[in-house]
């Protein structure tokens, strides 16, 4: 089937698609969008979040053709043109990144998070990234980029 | 044949994103070289990889634990649309098994599966899609036989052999003193069990193969340890080293699971058969059945001490299932039973450790590697010895801590530092987290969160303690090396220093130390690590917390050698006097007096030094297990609080502290992510992570049923670094990426008992066994669940209602 679909603001269109691929297969393997990421892909993971239509989901869990016509926001968007997203700068800062599989997810429910609630309590932080798991860090760190990047964008 | 049309390969991959300079020098919190990558998404991951023309391939695995391979028939399969090869063993070019200390492992099954996974045959189709239907249409005609799932039983003369060698795969004896002889006051007894873990990288087993079309192939990989992956290729593909090569790709994590090869030889057969690059990416479940675990272990201990609360002897009788294949389980038997005492000074000793085949997924490295889990019950047994004798658990410990020039039990001398008694000191006087009240508190932060099961009532608190060590770098005579080249060169009018190993960055950051000791060693502050592959000598494997000592070490000894050439060609080409010259931000320095800059002197020359650095002999164990088997001890202790709902038996962990030893702080950042990352995976194992076998069969191959620590789960940690250098290693440092995970576990679950007064001898603890409700109450609970009540109203097909 053909997939049109507006993806980080460009409007795309993908011939071929096998009606039973997931967005993020989509994503990955037919737009040249690999950011989002294949960890579990049975929506316990987190690392394959975007933004459909606005709102915050695993692409792992949503048909291909459940994006039709629709807008999608993954993490390959989040940068401000060249420009990192505070989001962004602060995981590296603060060392969040370690082997970086989760990060992706990480960056996009961040995001998320800060837009919803620009000042989250840290038992609000972690309520609100406890769908995105991380095996490296132990989420310290985590915690600290989420702060740092709060302070930031309140600033 | 449908599909895609033939693409000629040229380069692979979509593109490396640019390198990114930092200044960073050894001892600084520096910024990830491929940290920015990461946050945007540009960093390629081995699942990531694409070519044009590529094929997806997938595995048929099988779904008995046991069972004789009567046939298998391809046909259906291959005469698919879209499908490109059909392989099984017989397609195999080479050496038909592959194993990194025993090659016993199947490539392909043939005549027998010995564990449920086991792959049988390998699918190249043009959509993942297409090889996973292909899959279902291979008919393999089993005869099942009755699994071997117990190590114990697999121990029995009557058991049926799973190898020609028999089901013992290892013993090791540690013989020290005499237990016999001597007497004790007290003694304690306990048997400890330990659960299935699995490391649970996020990044899935995944790569590419591209043939190189003069019959050698590439190959893109996530792996831990790129020669062994390359060495064990080349075998099973009946070709020479020279003709397999390896590229890391971005690595998901590692933590174990990636030493031995998963897809690597399947996606080169399939590459070389059909003339096509294959991409194999395995999917969660997959992983689960695409990688060992960390051994279960039954562990039996007896504990004599005199009143005063000194050791008297240790026995101890290990029992390890190794599952269907050896993987690396000798040297976890070795590791156990070299670790089995603790880090205590005990005059007598007598260990047996003991692995065993059996047709359970077979097991291998995972963080703490056999430290683990004899930690578990020393730390345990060291809990009930205390309460015995009426003494402080800490203090008991500190009494019988080893110290430098006292020997280990299998008869190396305890090198200096050893500062044991010191981190147990340490962890004990931090400060404590504030008892906040128990009412009033947000759900979240309560044992159950918003589960809503306990608004503070019946919800104690609890503190444990625990010290253990582990071993750094790889032991018992094992040549161990690593290789790096470094090259100095002017680029731009700047100095430039490039270098290369073969060290598999699995998240560690590793290229990170790397850039920062060529910054430190050689005054330049553009550094590009190059990526890793098998064009540079083996920098040996990402494991045994081993990597910032040895490749580590390399780049410090490569960087030196250059130095010492640069600073020759100042002497020789400037009369400089030999001596007192050193390299300072870019320049040829004496006594503070700037000669000439880097650039000028080199100009277009290229200063490159290639070395390999291989660490101190080490020797196997004699058969009283006694030698000097280890090259470095690194120790941490700590201690953990914990709120516990000793009604539903729901735990909250309200903070861990530690203290650890690393010799040098090489980055502190990074540092603190290894301790706060490794003490996740060991309140994983304390409260949660078991792969869940019956039978031989694996029944929770998902992150819905594998449940490993949310951001929910895991508590502040409270640490203090020591810096007590070790005066062999470079820069004093000491490995850093184990000790973490090994005794948190026992320091969690010594809370738990002091909270509730359980026993809790088997990990991960269930709630019902922190709840107290005994196996047969628990039992008559589950039945009652799966009718639903019916057994009080009658089950609705008996209600018979009008």
């Amino acid at each position: 089937m053909r997939l049109e679909c507006k993806v980080n603001g460009e409007n795309r269109e993908v011939d071929g698609v096998w009606e039973g691929e997931s967005l993020l297969y989509v994503l990955r393997e037919r737009m040249e969008l690999p950011g989002s990421k294949n960890a579990c892909e049975q929506g316990e993971c987190g690392s394959c979040s975007v933004y459909l239509d606005g709102t915050l989901v695993c692409s792992c869990l949503v048909l291909a053709g459940q994006a039709e016509g629709r807008e999608i926001v993954t993490v390959e968007g989040i940068a401000e043109g060249d420009e990192l997203h505070p989001v962004q700068k602060a995981f590296v800062e603060a060392g969040a990144v370690q082997c970086g599989f989760c990060t992706p997810g990480l960056i996009v429910a961040t995001h998320d998070l800060l837009h919803r609630n620009p000042e989250p309590s840290v038992v609000e932080i972690r309520e609100a990234l406890a769908g995105n798991l991380c095996r490296c860090t132990g989420y310290e760190k985590i915690l600290d980029a989420v702060r740092l990047a709060s302070e930031r964008m309140n600033a | 044949m449908t599909g895609l049309t033939q693409t000629a390969p040229v380069s692979p991959i979509r593109k490396r994103p640019a390198t990114t300079w930092s200044p960073g020098k050894v001892g600084e919190s520096d910024r990830r070289p491929d940290g920015i990558p990461k946050v945007t998404g540009e960093f390629e991951y081995s699942s990531d990889l694409w070519m044009d023309g590529m094929l997806w391939g997938a595995t048929l695995r099988s779904p008995h634990p046991h069972a004789n391979i009567r046939s298998i028939d391809t046909s259906e399969a291959e005469r698919m649309a879209g499908v490109y090869a059909v392989l099984t063993h017989e397609d195999v070019p080479g050496r038909k098994v592959y194993g990194m200390e025993i090659p016993d492992q199947p490539v392909l099954a043939w005549e027998k599966v010995r564990y449920q996974g086991e792959p049988v045959a390998i699918v190249a189709a043009d959509h993942p899609e297409t090889a996973r239907r292909a899959l279902e249409k291979i008919h393999v005609e089993y005869e099942v036989l009755e699994p071997l799932a117990d190590a114990e039983a697999a121990m029995r003369e009557d058991a049926p052999n799973l190898h020609l060698s028999g089901n013992v795969l290892k013993r090791v004896h540690v013989r020290h003193g005499d237990v016999a002889g001597s007497s004790a006051d007290v003694l304690v007894t306990g048997e400890y069990e330990i659960g299935m873990q699995d490391q649970a990288f996020l990044g899935p087993e995944s790569g590419l193969a591209v043939p190189d079309g003069r019959g050698g192939i590439d190959l893109y990989i996530s792996t831990q340890w790129l020669h062994i992956d390359q060495d064990q290729v080349a075998k099973s593909l009946g070709m020479d080293q020279d003709q397999v090569r390896l590229t890391l790709s971005g690595v998901g994590g590692a933590f174990g699971g990636r030493e031995d090869l998963s897809m690597q030889i399947h996606a080169c057969m399939l590459a070389l058969h059909t003339e096509r690059p294959v991409k194999m990416v395995y999917n969660r479940e997959e992983s689960f059945f695409g990688h060992v675990h960390r051994h279960p272990a039954k562990m039996r201990y007896e504990h004599g001490a005199t009143n005063e609360g000194k050791l008297v002897y240790v026995k101890a009788r290990l029992v390890f299932d190794g599952g269907a294949y050896a993987s690396s389980s000798n040297a976890v038997c070795l590791n156990a039973a070299t670790f089995a005492c603790g880090p205590y000074d005990v005059p007598n000793a007598e260990i047996e450790s003991h692995m065993l085949y059996t047709n359970n997924p077979p097991c291998g490295a995972m963080r703490g590697f056999g430290a683990v889990q004899a930690c578990f019950a020393h730390e345990s047994q060291m809990d009930r010895l205390a309460e015995e004798l009426g003494m402080d658990p800490v203090e008991l410990r500190v009494k019988n801590a080893i110290e430098p020039g006292m020997k280990f039990p299998f008869g190396q001398e305890v090198p200096h530092p050893a500062p044991v008694r010191e981190i147990l000191e340490r962890v004990k006087v931090m400060p404590m987290p504030e008892e906040e009240g128990l009412t009033g508190r947000d759900l979240r932060e309560l044992p159950g969160g918003v589960s809503n099961v306990t608004h503070g009532e019946d919800v104690k608190r609890g503190v444990g303690y625990a010290v253990g060590f582990k071993n750094v770098g790889f032991s018992a005579g094992f040549d161990d090396y690593s290789t790096a080249r470094v090259t100095l060169s002017v680029e731009g009018g700047e100095p430039l220093v490039r270098v290369h190993t073969a060290a598999a960055e699995v998240g560690q950051g590793g290229v990170m130390v790397q850039a920062q000791i060529a910054r430190t060693e050689l005054g330049v502050e553009k550094v590009a690590v190059l990526p890793a592959d098998t064009s540079v000598g083996s920098a040996g494997s990402t494991s045994a917390s081993r990597q910032t000592y040895m490749t580590g070490g390399a780049v410090k000894m490569a960087c030196e050698a250059v130095r010492d050439r640069v600073l020759d060609l100042v002497r020789e080409e400037l009369g400089e006097k030999p001596g007192d010259l050193s390299i300072e931000d870019g320049s040829i320095v004496s006594d503070e007096r700037e000669i000439v800059s880097l650039a000028y002197l080199l100009d277009r020359r290229e200063i490159e030094e290639t070395v390999e650095f291989h660490h101190k002999e080490t020797r196997p164990l004699d058969e009283n297990g006694q030698g000097d088997a280890h090259l470095q001890f690194a120790f941490a202790a700590h201690r953990a609080v914990v709120e516990v709902d000793v009604e539903l038996g729901l735990v909250r962990v309200v903070e861990i502290a530690t203290a650890q030893d690393v010799g040098k702080i090489m980055n502190p950042q990074a540092l603190e992510g290894q301790i706060e990352g490794g003490i996740a995976q060991g309140l994983g194992l304390a409260l949660m992570e078991e792969i869940q076998v019956n039978e031989g069969k694996v029944q929770n191959a998902s992150f819905t049923d594998y449940l490993t620590p949310t951001i929910l789960d895991m508590p502040p940690v409270r640490m203090e670094i020591l810096e007590l250098a070790d005066p062999e290693a470079p820069y004093g440092l000491k490995g850093v990426g184990e000790p973490p995970t090994i005794s948190s576990t026992p320091a969690i679950i010594a809370a738990l008992r002091d909270a509730t007064g359980r026993e809790l001898t088997r990990i991960p603890v269930k709630p019902e066994q922190i709840a107290g409700v005994s196996e047969k109450l628990r039992d008559e609970i589950l039945q009652q669940q799966d009718s639903a009540g019916y057994s009080e109203i009658g089950r609705l097909d008996e209600r018979r209602e009008h």
